[in-house]
């Protein structure tokens, strides 16, 4: 369940920063539809997080470390939500790219994730 | 100022160009493609600073030259996210050289690793110049050099 996930928000994330990636190419901010795509992959990092910390307390124990586990949660769930908010307020192309480096940090923040769960 | 009637005219219009380069302070440094730089510098004092934090909780003494380096690598960063954000000469110099001291970081301790393995246990945020970070460690300051001499004033 949480390898899926890890994957589903990967891969979303993925999609989001080669979205952005082509508004920013074209000279445009990020639109309504941008900010459905980046709610889907913020959900999805979000219900990572929930089903991250259930296993946790269900006793199971990451192959890195608890804390460093979460810590990467955390900050994967935070880290599309920000770019988001910062793309409000920059309304140029820049606020596309902003979102589109969001997106690929989390992207790798879930290869880590995988790492850390997994060995 | 915005008084285009006056017969002076001229003389306001010189005026507001003077107030305009003398204290247009306010958010320049960081908007249009100094957005993209608070962004990933604001990234990267979050992860230069848990990093650094959850290992000297964990276990100080395993590695304590890159624990300290990756808090002061923490440091750096925060400063710089704070001056492009506020903006103005002053800041637009602070990070300048915090910029430039960020570089020489990145460099001597991506060199220092290379030649001395030994002497770090543990990886930082500039290790082997930053390659654990996709190598960004060493673009940003460029990147954010360029940026600072190039923004409107």
């Amino acid at each position: 369940m949480l390898d899926a996930l890890t994957l589903a928000a990967g891969l979303a994330a993925l999609a989001l920063a080669a979205w952005c990636g082509f508004a920013f190419a074209r000279d445009e901010p990020t639109k309504d539809w941008h900010f459905i795509g980046m709610a889907v992959v913020a959900v999805l990092a979000l219900v990572q997080l929930v089903v991250g910390v259930v296993r946790l307390s269900g006793g199971e124990k990451p192959a890195q470390g608890t804390a460093i586990f979460v810590a990467y949660l955390l900050g994967a769930a935070a880290a599309v939500p920000a770019a988001g908010f910062m793309s409000l307020a920059e309304r140029t192309r820049w606020g596309s790219a902003t979102v589109a480096a969001g997106a690929v940090i989390l992207a790798v923040l879930e290869v880590r994730l995988y790492d850390i769960w997994g060995g | 100022m915005s008084e285009h009637t006056t017969d002076m005219s001229g003389h306001t219009t010189g005026m507001s160009e003077h107030t305009d380069t003398g204290e247009r302070a306010g958010f320049d440094l960081g908007q249009g493609p100094g957005r993209l730089l608070v962004w990933l510098y604001g990234v990267f004092t979050v992860a230069a600073a848990s990093r650094s934090i959850v290992q000297m909780i964990m276990d100080f003494g395993r590695a304590p030259l890159a624990y300290v380096l990756s808090a002061a690598a923490a440091v750096v960063y925060a400063f710089i996210t704070y001056s492009l954000v506020r903006g103005g000469g002053r800041a637009r110099r602070a990070a300048l050289v915090c910029c430039a001291a960020e570089l020489v970081g990145v460099v001597t301790v991506g060199t220092w690793t290379l030649l001395e393995p030994s002497a770090f246990p543990d990886a930082t945020v500039w290790s082997d110049y930053g390659m654990g970070y996709l190598f960004i460690p060493v673009v940003l300051p460029l990147t954010a050099m360029v940026w600072l001499r190039r923004a409107p004033r």
